[in-house]
């Protein structure tokens, strides 16, 4: 080899393992900044939308804190990220966010191709669609020719097209960039249907100016598993994200509560033990200190108060439980045990 | 010693020695253009490896094999046959060709609006002058997102639904799902009429030409106008009527939720259209005014002299010189209106950047591969506007002798 193609040949590796470096240990990255990016919807009510005093509020939201107050100890150490359907994956996957919980269906395609791990479910959604009452339609089934609302980049927009192909109707789709043109657009009469996840559906008809004129329709045309997603290639990331949501899970299921958490230090019960990091060294098997889910608890609470306040009863959203109940209780939550 | 035995003997004066090639003014520049070049290639080089090394790194998929994939989303408008069972390569297709069409009529419709007002601001009449100078103020100072909003979400959205429809004349409706006209359906016999059509424009094109070299050697006009307009007009009408009118038209009708049959221009493209093209008018006028001002007033003054009519001043004297400095700024704005028209995206008008860069991109996930064929298909476009933009140009340009 000649010198000079030995320089170039190191000057190639010296520029591409620069760029390589972009990948390193997120929980490293996150503990050095001293603060988890994280990416959530621009304003979903109930997920994740800014209050009247700025503060980020919804389930999304309070996982972001969750996954803080596990990894740095501190709830309020989250920088969120407001990203549009379009932007989310190309967000995680620049590094630009440490994790991406915004209300995103979990998918083959996604989980495959886009480079990332879907960690699991905090959210069991399903696509609904919404029209006004002076349509008179009491069903999907009689939508044919009617024009629909829907928002870009998402699987929304993939499972319209699969239901009215499936029962032969014909549609006109209007496609918009962000949520708020979408329905505004709906609103003016553009659309005959405005079609979201149902749990987006409840949220949005709350915005309308007379929520009374609009009904949602029985049918639920797909699965809509939403979770957070990390990069994948980070195995240990991975794992933290993943136990931050059955922890959250367990604790309801173990009845520990924002309220109760610090009497219950003191149970005899060996599974709260174990969750509360008195008994076992499981903290330190996912890197994080003894008290992870403690202190998820004591700041954020357990799943069943997250859902509650800001998508269940709590809420002026008012869903109800249903399959995001616990499966102990005839729903579809179920974490595998800490232990 | 003297001086003179200490210098050699003057022999015949020998040429300089050839520099050394490395001191040689041409081969040092070739060796700099091929470090350049050299340089150049590796940077392109070193970009593309460290962006397939780190995607492969990240598990994302890369290349064009999603092409040939089903798509499986619709889209509102589209020029060519397309469903939710067609191709991500068909979509690219449908949404450029949405493109496009945004880009030709736009393009028209500023022209046309450009010049009017860019004349009118320097019209005698001191309320036209004003009105055309107030719209350019106007247009030229809003961004145009803000007016692509106004005529969508404020205009257009306070439209009656489809079932209280404005009824316009000849069978059309207006109303909030979009603009809906009768759609022509040619019957046997109606090839005749366009043939007809093709004829009259053909001799049309002879009859100018011919009038032309008439007056070259002898000065004499003829009415070309008139004899157009008789030969593309009224030759096909006559063979329309004589045909016993082989053409019907299919009106719109309310069926359902929407209007069915007919042509159905969208609210988008409408809202799209009047935004784009008002607000590049805006900018067109101001060439077009600065172009007329350039002409010197005595070109203007001499025309009078030699007794044209003001409409003849115009025409034959002041726009053609006024031509070749509207011309290239003229360009510049055509590109931007083409561009522009990617706004498109947040009025939901399916246009290039909104099916492909947007839904195509989301739905693959592949990033790189889209925005760099869609910066391709941008400089392309701009290419092809320009290149005929300056041939244009050429063409007009004054023979300078």
């Amino acid at each position: 080899m000649k010198p000079a193609t030995k320089l170039l040949a190191a000057a190639a590796a010296v520029l591409v393992g620069t760029a390589g470096a972009a990948s390193a240990q997120t929980l490293d990255k996150v503990k050095k900044q001293g603060n988890l990016s994280c990416g959530v919807n621009v304003g979903l009510a109930g997920f994740s939308a800014p209050d009247d005093k700025g503060n980020w509020t919804g389930l999304d939201a309070d996982y972001c804190r969750a996954v803080a107050a596990a990894v740095l100890g501190d709830a309020t150490k989250v920088r969120f990220v407001p990203t549009t359907a379009k932007e989310r994956f190309t967000a995680l996957q620049s590094g630009e966010i440490d994790v991406l919980i915004r209300n995103t269906t979990w998918t083959l395609g996604r989980d495959s191709s886009l480079g990332l791990s879907f960690v699991g479910t905090n959210y069991y959604d399903g696509q609904g669609m919404m029209v006004k009452k002076s349509l008179g339609v009491k069903s999907a089934t009689e939508l044919s020719g009617a024009t629909v609302c829907v928002q870009t980049g998402t699987t929304t927009e993939l499972n319209l097209a699969d239901y009215f192909r499936v029962n032969k109707l014909d549609y006109k789709p209007v496609v918009f960039e962000k949520a708020d043109e979408t329905l505004t657009a709906y609103q003016a009469g553009r659309c005959d249907v405005y079609t979201t996840d149902a749990s987006g559906l409840y949220a949005q008809r709350l915005q309308l100016q007379n929520p009374d004129e609009h009904i949602v329709l029985p049918e639920i045309i797909s699965k809509e598993p939403l979770g957070p997603s990390v990069r994948q290639g980070d195995s240990q990331w991975f794992t933290i994200v993943r136990w931050v949501h059955f922890a959250l899970l367990n604790a309801e299921e173990a009845g520990i509560t924002k309220a109760n958490v610090d009497q219950m230090l003191n149970s005899t019960n060996p599974d709260i033990r174990r969750i509360l990091g008195k008994e076992g060294e499981f903290g330190k098997g996912i890197g994080l200190g003894s008290d992870w889910a403690y202190q998820i608890i004591k700041q954020v609470g357990n799943y069943g108060e997250i859902f509650d306040k800001n998508v269940g009863a709590g809420s002026r959203i008012n869903i109800a439980r249903g399959q995001n109940n616990l499966w102990s209780k005839g729903g579809l939550q179920y974490a595998p045990p800490i232990r | 010693m003297t001086a003179t035995t200490n210098r050699p003997a003057p022999g015949p004066i020998t040429p300089p020695a050839k520099p050394n090639l490395l001191y040689r003014p041409e081969f040092r520049q070739a060796v700099y253009q091929v470090l350049l070049v050299v340089c150049l290639l590796f940077a392109f080089w070193t970009i593309a490896n460290n962006v397939a090394d780190n995607l492969a790194r990240q598990n994302i998929a890369s290349g064009f094999g999603f092409w040939n994939r089903t798509s499986g989303f619709d889209i509102s408008q589209s020029l060519i046959p397309y469903s939710n069972q067609s191709t991500y390569g068909q979509a690219f297709w449908a949404g450029l060709l949405n493109t496009l069409l945004v880009a030709v009529i736009g393009i028209v419709f500023a022209t046309v609006l450009g010049f009017l007002v860019g004349i009118g601001r320097l019209s005698s009449n001191w309320l036209i002058a004003r009105i055309c100078g107030a719209y350019v103020e106007l247009l030229r100072n809003v961004p145009l997102l803000l007016q692509l909003f106004f005529w969508y979400f404020a205009v257009l959205k306070n439209l009656p639904g489809p079932r209280q429809s404005i009824a316009l004349p000849f069978g059309a409706s207006l109303n909030v799902r979009g603009l809906y006209l009768p759609a022509p359906v040619p019957e046997p016999g109606f090839g005749a009429v366009l043939t007809a059509l093709g004829i009259g424009i053909v001799l049309s094109i002879a009859v100018a030409i011919w009038a032309r070299r008439r007056q070259r050697a002898t000065g004499e006009r003829f009415p070309v106008l008139w004899t157009t307009l008789a030969l593309v007009l009224l030759l096909p009408g006559a063979v329309y009527i004589a045909l016993g009118q082989p053409l019907s038209f299919q009106y719109p009708v309310l069926r359902g939720f929407n209007f069915q049959g007919g042509i159905a221009v969208l609210p988008e493209l409408m809202a799209l259209l009047v935004g784009l093209s008002t607000y590049t008018a805006s900018f067109i006028a101001e060439i077009v005014r600065a172009g007329i001002a350039g002409v010197p007033r005595g070109q203007r003054e001499a025309a009078n002299a030699l007794g044209l009519s003001s409409g003849l001043t115009m025409r034959l004297v002041i726009l053609p010189q006024a031509l070749r400095i509207i011309i290239p700024p003229l360009t510049s704005q055509y590109l931007n209106l083409t561009k522009n028209s990617s706004l498109a995206v947040a009025i939901g008008y399916p246009d290039f950047v909104s099916v492909f860069t947007g839904t195509v991109l989301n739905q693959t996930g592949q990033a790189v591969e889209v925005i760099l064929l869609t910066m391709l298909v941008f400089l392309t476009i701009s290419l092809i506007t320009s290149a005929f933009m300056n041939w244009f140009n050429k063409h007009i340009a004054l023979v300078e002798r």
